[in-house]
């Protein structure tokens, strides 16, 4: 292969890129803006954040010793921000999006659960209020709330004063119940005598009668610990984010040499540097290393700002960041060979590669991570080489998995690359028309 | 110098270029006529090397070219009728490129840009970038590409289209001082003034054949003009092409 020929395209290429201002401003600046505001957004705890706290309004029409409890529950829960209101303003509030759950506690919401937490008495309703568009925080709130009313209701019952009396009123229901099968009313009769004799023991005092206050708690506590590259370092979400926005732009400015080709055999100038003693495949390997490399600066150029800026560390392998940065570099040009290849038009071309790129990004998890996938939209994101490239930088930065963890990723991109390069290099049409 | 041999190309069912031949000799200009659609776009095509012919041979002094990288494609330069340069560089990049693609690096290099610019009269434009240039300007410099590897054959694809009168003549000054150095010429245009001032040789191809090749004054005796008097090269193009239009 021709050595200067081909080092003259790759120079061309390069003073080409960086006389176009706005390209260098698309695919250098814009990416680190974007990367950062994603970043501030999913920058995980070591920034020693609180945690987001879900705003939820609760409706205590009951206004009972339970009732109180749970709301008392949910204000010190550190998941959750409870503005106490009416059902109408509630219900507004949800309504216009301001909040994303209401908590309704009808009306008789504490006797009937104290009977139907012992007896076969009908359950009541607690409703909620939600915004359709955040079911994910509905389901955490509902989780959340289980535990403050189990933890109110059973601790009414077994101490409260509400307890005793539902006591008092359900054990002569039971003894009468035709209902309820013989052995099953013997023991239930045994365990409510039981608890009858524990109220009469308690201390008349009302201080000290709360001080013995039971009832079912969490059986456990939690340890939460963050998997990353070690113990002490912390999550950062700025490297996915960089990650995912450089690769996005790398791909915008790959496609665009593509359609720049396009234009280029438009305007007759392949047709000249074909009439060099140069071979086909020279063109088009000195247009892949020249978008390798512009490549590759977008990738480093993004990371090396999130380093100096955002403290994003390579807690991996050195060599398999730069190897994941290459095989991605180098699947990212063949990919705008490809659009030079299947592309008719530069204007068909453009809005064509537009969608693929941000069909690419957004399955590959460059927006948003993976795991909210369905999971076979999971399975699917693998035939994306985007996929792959952020989970190998990924595991490279925070995850700080080693060498190994670079491999698999970067043969497949390389896959991906002489894919690219097989469609380009037998589709490429070299004359216009 | 250059000799074309039977050459023939078909896309498809239509047959472009059907059995042409022709030669050009060194210091001498061979004007390529015909309608559009005639096939002379696919004949120089062929001699550059951008399209394989089907049947024939493009000889350079005998010795056929053959294949993407056959060296001898060296000796060959082709000016497009495209402005085939790169707007956003100035001068010298575009010159540098196409001149690296020849393999020319270094002082040689410089050498030949200094050489092509001083003979179209560009050198003090040289660190301009090209979207400045006015078309005239363009079109010298496109010459100036084709010329940077110092070819035998130079391969002319309407090279004046849209410039004014005072930039069409300076190229044809340009022509007449390479085929004073020995340069072989084929020039393809509908501009039948610039072959009648330029040609030595005239070749009319229509439908894809050579329907004529002589001098200018050879094909001015196949008509007789108006008055009796010699026949304008336009009268013979359109006696041997017919007036009907063509796509």
């Amino acid at each position: 292969m021709a050595v200067i020929p081909l080092l003259a395209m790759v120079r061309k290429d390069l003073q080409l890129f960086f006389s176009d201002r706005r390209s260098v401003i698309v695919s250098f600046v814009v990416p680190i803006a974007i990367a950062s505001f994603f970043g501030s957004i999913f920058a995980g705890p070591s920034n020693n954040n609180e945690p987001a706290k879900i705003s939820i309004a609760v409706v205590d029409q009951d206004s009972s010793a339970i009732s109180k409890a749970i709301l008392s529950g949910a204000q010190g829960d550190r998941n959750l921000k409870v503005a106490t209101l009416a059902e109408d303003e509630a219900r507004t509030l949800v309504r216009n999006g301001k909040t994303s759950v209401a908590v309704v506690i009808p009306k008789g919401f504490g006797e009937a659960a104290g009977s139907a937490f012992f007896g076969d008495g009908e359950k009541p309703v607690l409703g909620f209020l939600y915004d359709p568009s955040r079911n994910v925080e509905l389901a955490m709130v509902r989780g959340v709330l289980t535990q403050h009313v189990m933890e109110s209701v059973s601790r009414e019952m077994f101490g409260g004063a509400q307890g005793e009396q539902q006591i008092e009123k359900t054990l002569p229901q039971i003894q009468s119940s035709t209902s309820i099968p013989a052995d099953e009313k013997r023991r239930l009769v045994e365990m409510l005598r039981s608890v009858q004799k524990y109220y009469r023991e308690l201390p008349a005092d009302g201080t000290a009668r709360e001080s013995r206050r039971g009832g079912i708690t969490m059986p456990y506590t939690v340890k939460e610990e963050a998997m990353t590259a070690g113990e002490q370092v912390a999550y950062n979400g700025y490297a996915h984010s960089f990650a995912g926005m450089a690769i996005q732009f790398l791909l915008f400015a790959m496609a665009n040499i593509g359609v720049e080709m396009l234009l280029e055999r438009q305007r007759g100038l392949w047709g000249r540097l074909r009439s060099a003693p140069i071979s086909k495949a020279t063109l088009l390997v000195g247009k892949a290393v020249s978008g390798a490399l512009i490549s590759l600066m977008i990738l480093l150029v993004s990371f090396g700002f999130a380093m100096v800026v955002f403290k994003v560390r390579i807690h991996g392998s050195l060599i398999g960041f730069a190897g994941i940065s290459i095989a991605c570099a180098v699947m990212a040009s063949t990919f705008g060979l490809v659009v030079a290849a299947l592309g008719n038009s530069p204007a068909t071309a453009r809005g064509v590669t537009t969608l693929a790129v941000l069909m690419m990004v957004m399955l590959g998890g460059a927006w948003v991570p993976t795991f909210i996938f369905p999971a076979w939209l999971q399975q699917f994101t693998l035939v994306v080489p985007v996929r792959w490239a952020v989970d190998g930088l990924d595991a490279m930065t925070w995850r700080g998995i080693g060498l190994s963890g670079a491999l698999v990723p970067m043969v497949v991109l390389f896959g991906f690359a002489a894919a690219f390069w097989t469609i380009a290099a037998s589709r490429f049409r070299w004359t216009e028309g | 110098m250059l000799t074309i041999h039977h050459l023939r190309k078909s896309f498809g069912p239509l047959v472009a270029v059907d059995d042409v031949s022709f030669a050009v000799e060194r210091g001498t200009l061979v004007g390529l006529l015909g309608p559009n659609g005639a096939g002379k776009t696919t004949t120089v095509s062929m001699i550059a090397g951008l399209v394989t012919p089907e049947k024939g041979d493009v000889l350079v002094e005998g010795a056929r070219l053959s294949g993407d990288t056959d060296p001898k494609k060296r000796r060959i330069g082709l000016v497009p009728q495209d402005l085939a340069l790169y707007d956003e560089l100035s001068a010298r990049a575009n010159l540098r490129f196409f001149g690296a693609l020849y393999s020319l690096s270094g002082a040689a290099l410089d050498q030949a840009i200094k050489k092509a610019l001083d003979l179209v009269g560009l050198s003090d434009r040289v660190n301009d970038r090209v979207s400045t240039y006015s078309g005239g300007m363009k079109r010298r410099l496109n010459l100036a590409a084709g010329l940077l590897h110092d070819p035998d054959v130079l391969l002319l694809d309407e090279p004046t289209v849209g410039v004014d009168p005072q930039s069409r003549n300076a190229i044809f000054d340009n022509l007449e001082t390479l085929k004073g150095r020995g340069k072989a010429l084929i020039y393809t245009t509908h501009y039948m003034e610039e072959v009648e001032r330029l040609a030595d040789r005239i070749v009319v191809m229509d439908h894809g054949k050579v329907i004529a090749e002589d001098t200018l004054a050879g094909l001015q005796t196949r008509v007789v003009g108006v008055g009796g008097g010699t026949a304008t090269l336009e009268s013979v193009f359109l006696m041997l092409t017919g007036r009907s239009l063509r796509d």
